[in-house]
């Protein structure tokens, strides 16, 4: 950087910094490549803007989207944000088990330099920005309705919070089309990362994205916290929450300590980067083994956020799909907090290789054990919940039982992993490889698709495809398999982690059958996307207005599908455990409530939109030393903040009159529902009325 | 449905399958799982031990599993139905208690182990410990054998039932030194030291690597370890030290550019204390950092 570039215009951004200038001015296999991704994204954003425009869908997309702050449609763009994500992060999966599956001693068709671009944003966008933003939607969708809550504390925050993690993903899709993206992977560790060794945009683009989402997290956390403890029903003690409340519960607290850590080690990374500070270089004083603390201590409780909110999705389809209450219910709740706890006590396993010597080490790595006994526990009482009720193998029950089955081989491989004499042998290998993946996919990916299809007829208020909903459970399935098990073996075989090139031929048999498995696991997101094209196109045989599909449990299955944006007519007594399920039982479901009240609901906001896109320039004017763009969008972000201070009419309210005229009128369509059997719940009799079992 | 319920049981069966290839093609294999010494046999042992114990904990839900969604399933007159059963106190022992019991005993076995395999522990043996220095760079090996005053890069030469003692260090980004092997692994940091005592136990070729990745030619930083015998070792340092040129702080310059190199190199003599100065370059001079109390 040279103090003329600096401070011009575009910083140091140049034409040659565009990738498709880039490709044309150097041709070859892996720049045409490139540019092909950029060239897609840019023809997709190009094909919404015109479908838009074409449809005149603007209006409603400002009015009802993207300046909303109800909580269920800010779950829905989250979920959205994590499905364009998803699609990118698993093509460059594919691409990388492609370039390793014909890489035995022959180069491929990927340079070393795209190829580390490609496993850092696979990893980056597949941990903040897919499985992150799908956790949060899901508990922004299902949590405030689970507790019988109108919204979440602070609606505004969290449509901040959203915007926020758009911006990080939005910068992530920016770097495709201008400059590189980091080669550090997706924990960036330095000196590696720092401007000695990685000189140019890269690592920035994934500092700015990784800060922006964490703080988003952050407040994510807090607010999600805050609801949970203030804004239950009256009678839903802790004690009858949901087990997915619960799991949410403990994701939030993860998430107010967790962040903060990754957020604090970004900006410390930037510091270094910019500023010519030393924290984590190899001279001077600084010392990257504080890095990799600081990144672990977020990043191993950031496991946990991921995969208990999956845990609580997994014990409501369990529960529901089994027609049956959740066996061992406080049992469940002292294991996932106890989770929580023990998540903060073991970060150090990620570098048992660092040379800290066996005390250390042993104490790490019997914590780290100790959080199977929880988990294991968790696994049988999901088996449990099973005894004596009536399966359904449904979409989402499938995804659930094959979690089951998949999840306690990552469980065993993941106890080997934490003894630190095997770690020695298996670290920085595909064995590790395999695990992560191995808890990651049937454990977050899982969960997450089986409440997707769960809830998915509460939220748009028809039920999805049941049997391209197999299709692709089994795809999913049998692609992980076939993907992932030869990586353990390969790993034992000596293979290591993030290799472009391959000089062994005994790997050779074992990458192709994985790269079959990444184009099975491709083919089950495709499928995923045909099953939401056919279930729209037959959404009218496959409407649920009574809102009750599959004999739910708790609050959220007895409003309307979709539910109104106030979410509840009159907010419901809870009287115990499976509090909708109670309510069924003595018959008082679908009854007029005996008087109506005006609602308050929040209105919306440009806020937070103007949050967001400021958020944009200014992780992207950091990255190109844009510095006027810097201050400038610094300032449109506070400024939102403190104009907004001055706003005093921030709510609407909704009067009794309308809500009694909506409500009845709901209730009157319900009543004339006939009720569904279990037996034919998939068929088009299930309007959403459940028979009740007595 | 029934289709459904198979499932599990065709998993375990391709587990099954998978296992056996497994250990055929592994067998054969440069991985720890293939030990051609003392600690990565240890290692082996560890891993086969905890999965083995790991077993009992996860074998029932594999059995389970298929049997309780056969026999519960929706339509069925086998299984009796009690929505409203929630609790078992005999049933609760034994999942907190089974679990509970495993983590002890592999607790009690992964805090002896992690003593015996200590990395930095010396290894028992009746033969005198080779002392090598290890220095990470981008994208080589080099190592200088102190009491030989040799250096070789990107090829390592070790006596064949003789403990090798290695303290490493970096001279660049931090790397993971590796002989898949021979045992496991440990980081190199700059400005600092770590150790590895590893041991093959008969003359062979072993492959060894980086296994952190560092960059562009990450997937080249490879070298080939030799285990020979004490006199072709002694033979192979005198005639290094008598045709091979001195790495001196010019040829160091060159070696510490980023580079692949096209075969490995090697130098007959090593400028006095070029391990502690590597050390001392990110230090400011001061030896205020020492991994084992040690003199650097």
């Amino acid at each position: 950087m040279t103090a003329e570039s600096s401070f011009s215009l575009l910083g140091i951004l140049t034409a040659q910094d565009i990738s498709f200038v880039h490709t044309f001015e150097h041709p070859g296999m892996s720049e045409f490549i490139d540019a092909s991704a950029g060239g897609v994204m840019v023809m997709g954003g190009i094909i919404v803007i015109a479908l838009l425009t074409y449809y005149r869908g603007w209006h409603a997309l400002w009015c009802d989207w993207l300046t909303s702050v109800d909580h269920k449609k800010v779950g829905i763009m989250y979920v959205v944000v994590a499905f364009v994500m998803l699609a990118r992060a698993i093509i460059e999966g594919v691409l990388m088990r492609y370039q390793q599956s014909i890489a035995v001693n022959d180069p491929g068709i990927l340079s070393p330099d795209h190829f580390g671009q490609l496993f850092s944003t696979h990893g980056s966008i597949m941990i903040f920005f897919v499985a992150m933003p799908f956790v949060t939607g899901m508990m922004n969708y299902i949590m405030p309705q689970q507790i019988g809550a109108r919204d979440v504390s602070f609606p505004l925050l969290n449509a901040i919070s959203l915007w926020l993690t758009a911006a990080g993903a939005a910068l992530v899709m920016i770097s495709l089309v201008v400059g590189k993206f980091s080669t550090g992977g997706w924990t960036a560790y330095p000196p590696y990362t720092g401007i000695e060794f990685s000189p140019g945009e890269g690592v920035d683009y994934w500092i700015w994205s990784i800060s922006l989402a964490s703080i988003g997290s952050t407040l994510t956390g807090l607010n999600f916290a805050t609801t949970i403890y203030k804004n239950r029903a009256p009678g839903m003690t802790l004690f009858r929450m949901p087990l997915f409340c619960w799991t949410s519960l403990c994701t939030s607290v993860l998430m107010i300590f967790a962040m903060a850590p990754l957020t604090i080690a970004t900006l410390m990374l930037a510091l270094d980067r910019y500023a010519g500070f030393h924290f984590f270089t190899n001279d001077l004083g600084g010392n990257m083994m504080n890095y990799a603390n600081l990144f672990w201590l977020f990043g191993h409780p950031e496991v946990y956020i991921l995969i208990l909110p999956a845990f609580g999705v997994f014990s409501e389809v369990i529960s529901t799909f089994s027609g049956k209450t959740i066996y061992g219910y406080k049992s469940l709740v002292i294991a996932t907090m106890s989770i929580a706890v023990l998540s903060f006590t073991v970060w150090l396993h990620h570098f048992f290789t660092m040379g800290q010597g066996a005390n250390v080490n042993a104490i790490f790595g019997i914590a780290t054990m100790l959080i199977g006994v929880p988990t294991g526990v968790k696994v049988y009482d999901w088996l449990l919940t099973m005894v004596r009720g009536r399966i359904r193998l449904t979409t989402a029950m499938l995804f659930s039982v094959m979690f089951l089955v998949t999840f306690v081989i990552g469980g065993l491989t993941g106890v080997v992993l934490a003894n630190p004499p095997v770690d020695f042998a298996v670290h920085n290998s595909l064995f590790l490889v395999a695990h992560f993946h191995n808890m990651v996919i049937p454990g977050v990916l899982f969960g997450m698709i089986a409440g997707y299809q769960f809830w998915f007829p509460k939220a748009f208020g028809f039920r999805l495809a049941e049997r391209w909903g197999k299709v692709s459970f089994w795809c999913w399935s049998f692609g992980f398999y076939l993907t992932f098990m030869p990586l353990y073996v390969l790993g034992l075989m000596g293979a290591m982690r993030r290799t472009v090139e391959w000089f062994r031929p005994e790997y050779l048999g074992w990458l192709q059958v994985s790269f079959v498995g990444a184009l099975l696991l491709f083919s089950g997101f495709l499928f995923l996307c045909v099953q939401l094209v056919v279930s729209i196109r037959q959404r009218d045989q496959r409407r649920v207005p009574a809102g009750d599909p599959w004999d739910g449990r708790s609050l959220e299955w007895s409003n309307s599908s979709p539910p109104p944006e106030y979410n509840f007519a009159v907010i419901p007594d809870v009287t115990g455990q499976d509090a909708f399920t109670r309510i069924k039982q003595q018959g008082q479901a679908y009854a007029s409530p005996i008087a109506y009240e005006d609602i308050v609901v929040p209105k919306n906001s440009i806020v937070a939109p103007v949050i967001g896109i400021a958020a944009i320039m200014f992780g992207f004017a950091l990255v190109w030393h844009i510095w006027w763009l810097v201050v400038f969008s610094f300032v449109c972000m506070w400024g939102a903040v403190i104009a907004r201070s001055f706003v005093t009419e921030t709510e609407r309210v909704i009067p009794a009159s309308k809500v009694r005229a909506d409500n009845e009128a709901w209730l009157q369509q319900v009543r004339e529902c006939a009720t569904t059997p279990r037996e034919q719940e998939n068929t088009s009799v299930n309007v959403g009325r459940a028979e009740v079992l007595t | 449905m029934r289709r459904n319920q198979e499932v599990p049981k065709i998993l375990m069966r391709s587990a099954g399958v998978l296992l056996l290839l497994t250990s055929s093609v592994v067998a054969a294999s440069d991985g720890f799982i293939n030990p051609a010494g003392p600690v990565a046999e240890a290692l082996r042992d560890h891993l086969i031990f905890i999965v083995v114990v790991m077993a009992i904990v996860i074998a029932p839900l594999f059995i389970a599993l298929p049997w309780v969604l056969w026999r519960y399933r929706l339509g069925t007159k086998s299984g009796s139905y009690q929505p409203n059963w929630e609790f078992s106190w005999p049933l609760e022992v034994l999942i907190w208690g089974v679990p509970a019991v495993i983590v002890g005993v592999l607790s009690w076995n992964l805090w002896h182990q992690s003593y015996e395999l200590d990395p930095y522990k010396p290894l028992a043996a009746t033969e005198a410990t080779l002392e090598v220095q290890a220095i990470a760079l981008d994208w080589k090996w080099v190592f200088i054998y102190p009491e030989q005053d040799v250096a070789s890069v990107n090829e390592l030469m070790i006596v064949a039932g003789r403990p090798v003692r290695f303290r490493l260090t970096s001279g660049t980004v931090m790397q993971s030194f590796m002989i898949p092997r021979l045992g496991g692994q440990i980081y190199t940091m700059a400005g600092m030291v770590t150790q590895l005592n590893l041991l093959a136990s008969e003359p062979g070729q072993f492959r060894g690597l980086n296994t952190q990745y560092n960059g562009m030619g990450f997937a080249n930083q490879k070298f080939m370890t030799h285990a020979v015998s004490q006199a072709d070792f002694d033979t192979w340092a005198v005639n290094m030290s008598e045709s091979k040129p001195p790495l001196n702080q010019t040829a160091w310059a060159q070696l510490a550019k980023p580079s692949v190199l096209a075969s490995p190199q090697s130098f007959g003599s090593v400028a006095e204390g070029l391990f502690t100065g590597v050390i001392a370059d990110f230090t400011g001079g001061y030896h205020h950092i020492k991994a084992d109390g040690t003199d650097l």
